[in-house]
């Protein structure tokens, strides 16, 4: 078969971005979650994710937690307990230690805050988001780590052979790209299922829709918070994951949270199908917006483009493509 | 599907002159007590709520009705005195706890699911019922699956009950007020409550929406025998109504009894209508 040129390349970038795209919607959609279920924006998602990474790389190589501390305090010298974890245990205790953060979180913090304005656990998790950093930092130290935890990375051979022999032309394609697609479909799917048939994602969604209902009818709230914030956890651990994989576990990676901003703005806040498709609107986006009009402004316009593009949606549609409407009622 | 509890009627039962049965106290409300602050918004009330009956409690605005029953459904902690369900003192709980106990409400201000069909509003109503794990769930596997089928059976019937099929698969923000208020009576009536607690069940509505659900409350109590306790405005639907009345203005008790003794007590008559000072 043969086409142009042009549409080939932009066939190329838009299956990109459209994978970097997957990415993006997996750290917008613990955002999504936490805020759907308890109306707190929370701040803290995209260093739940470093957190979630940093524990994962931890546990797997065999770290000593707190080794700085504990050196430092009783002159000791450990470093590492000198095993290695295979990589599903791994991710399991990483989970683990998700959950039991959803508890101490509830318990230390939201428990405290019931009734509160917005703002003020918003402010909360703010707190929190450098309280675990320092956490962090603390527990498995500050150094950039790899994480393998067996995924395949690289360009994928398959499809460019393939797309060679069909187009003349082969795509280049992460194979790291591909498996997030998938496990970010699968995820989705699960989320949607749990939420719809099962009991406490009716009572989740129950709790979302109106509290003091929700109390009435036998549901409690600091459950559902607990439970919440555990899947936003776990959520967290599957993006710490791929994007470790992908770029290294460092502290840069909670900053990947200020480009899950763009994507909710885009989807809207309380929307799960609104995190995926705003996620992979602002990948393709940006990819084909740096293919066409970067070369006429200088390039680097994937900084910034995210940002304009929600701006834009703030002007004209600020509950986003799926967000609730806000209608005030006079 | 909601049976008066047989065994339980060794004395104290009574036939009223509609035929309907009325046994011992179900819950005591003894010295009652509540504080915001420096405002004292409960001052000392004891009654008590038989098993079958339909008990009142009416008064002015501001009288305090609302939060008796916000005490009733553990939505506020008395600052003094003792709650007693099925004769024992219950301890302080959260409003989730007395609603697993078998306490069911609907709110003045309707509290509804509004992004949920009426269908999963009334389903939530049996949350307190469902037992199975999360795992069985997942594999939709025994339990699970007859629990599902089992509970959603119960709310299908009261659905037939409160005459709603058509609306089913409808979101409840798109209803008007008056289903909306049936719905959430509907929610309540799913979980098969032991008592329900109706707070301005007719408030807003017109006077079709109003005969309606007095049909409905009088059916409840006489098909499920549950035992209701409500609050309403209205004197003329309350005395209709109820089989017994507690009588609130500023926080204190000022007359308990059937609608015809509360009618012609005086100070309910001034507290209505005002004195004459002369």
């Amino acid at each position: 078969m043969q086409l142009p040129d042009q549409l080939l390349f932009a066939m190329e970038v838009t299956l990109n971005g459209l994978m970097a795209g997957v990415m993006y919607a997996l750290v917008a959609l613990g955002f999504v979650l936490i805020f759907k279920a308890s109306g707190i924006f929370n701040y803290a998602q995209g260093v739940l994710a470093l957190f979630a990474a940093l524990t994962l790389v931890g546990i797997q190589t065999g770290q000593v937690p707190f080794a700085h501390l504990i050196n430092a305090v009783l002159g000791t010298s450990l470093h590492h307990f000198g095993w290695q974890v295979p990589a599903p245990l791994a991710i399991v205790l990483a989970a683990a230690v998700m959950v039991g953060l959803a508890v101490a979180v509830e318990r230390l913090v939201l428990k405290h805050l019931v009734n509160q304005p917005p703002i003020i656990l918003f402010m909360a998790t703010i707190g929190l988001a450098y309280f675990l950093e320092g956490l962090g930092d603390v527990m498995w130290g500050a150094d950039i780590k790899t994480l393998d935890v067996g995924l395949p990375q690289g360009i994928s051979d398959t499809v460019e052979a393939a797309t060679a022999a069909v187009f003349g032309y082969g795509f280049f394609i992460d194979n790291l790209d591909m498996v997030a697609t998938l496990i970010a479909v699968a995820l989705v799917a699960c989320l949607t299922l749990f939420s719809q048939y099962s009991k406490e994602g009716r009572a989740l969604r129950a709790v979302a829709d109106d509290h003091q209902a929700a109390l009435s009818v036998g549901i409690s709230l600091r459950f559902i918070w607990v439970l919440v914030w555990s899947i936003a956890g776990f959520v967290a651990l599957v993006a710490g994951i791929m994007w470790g994989t992908k770029s290294g576990v460092q502290f840069s990676l909670s900053l990947i949270a200020l480009k899950a901003l763009p994507v909710l703005m885009l989807g809207g806040f309380t929307s799960i199908p609104g995190a995926i498709v705003g996620g992979l609107i602002i990948g393709v986006g940006e990819k084909l917006f740096e293919f066409w009009i970067g070369p006429l402004v200088g390039g680097a316009t994937e900084n910034w483009f995210a940002y304009v593009l929600a701006l834009l949606f703030l002007v004209f549609r600020p509950q986003g493509l799926f967000g609730e409407r806000i209608i005030e009622r006079v | 599907m909601m049976m008066r509890d047989l065994q339980a009627e060794p004395e104290g039962w009574t036939t009223t002159a509609d035929g309907r049965r009325i046994g011992g106290v179900v819950m005591e409300m003894r010295n009652i007590t509540l504080r915001f602050g420096g405002v004292v918004a409960i001052k000392d009330i004891s009654f008590d709520i038989r098993e079958g009956e339909i008990r009142a409690i009416i008064g002015p605005n501001g009288a305090g009705k609302s939060s008796m029953l916000n005490i009733i459904s553990g939505f506020y902690v008395p600052s003094e005195g003792q709650v007693l369900f099925r004769g024992e003192t219950r301890a302080p709980m959260r409003p989730y706890q007395v609603a697993a106990q078998g306490i069911a409400r609907t709110f003045q201000n309707i509290a509804l699911f509004d992004g949920m069909s009426v269908l999963d509003n009334i389903m939530t109503g049996r949350l307190t019922h469902m037992k199975s794990g999360l795992f069985s769930q997942a594999l939709w596997w025994g339990r699970a699956e007859a629990e599902e089928v089992a509970n959603r059976a119960v709310v299908e019937r009261i659905i037939d009950f409160l005459e709603i099929q058509n609306i089913r698969k409808t979101p409840v923000g798109r209803l008007p007020y008056g289903l909306k208020k049936r719905v959430e009576l509907a929610r309540a009536l799913a979980a098969e409550p032991k008592i329900l607690l109706l707070d301005e069940p007719m408030a807003g509505m017109n006077v079709e929406e109003k005969e309606d659900m007095c049909r409905f409350i009088l059916d409840v109590n006489d098909e499920f025998g549950t035992t209701i306790a409500l609050i309403e405005h209205d004197m003329g639907v309350v005395m209709d109504l109820s089989d017994r009345v507690v009588v609130m203005d500023y926080g204190r008790k000022i007359g308990d009894g059937t609608p015809d003794e509360v009618r012609a007590n005086p100070e309910v008559i001034a507290a209505y209508l005002g004195t004459s000072h002369g």
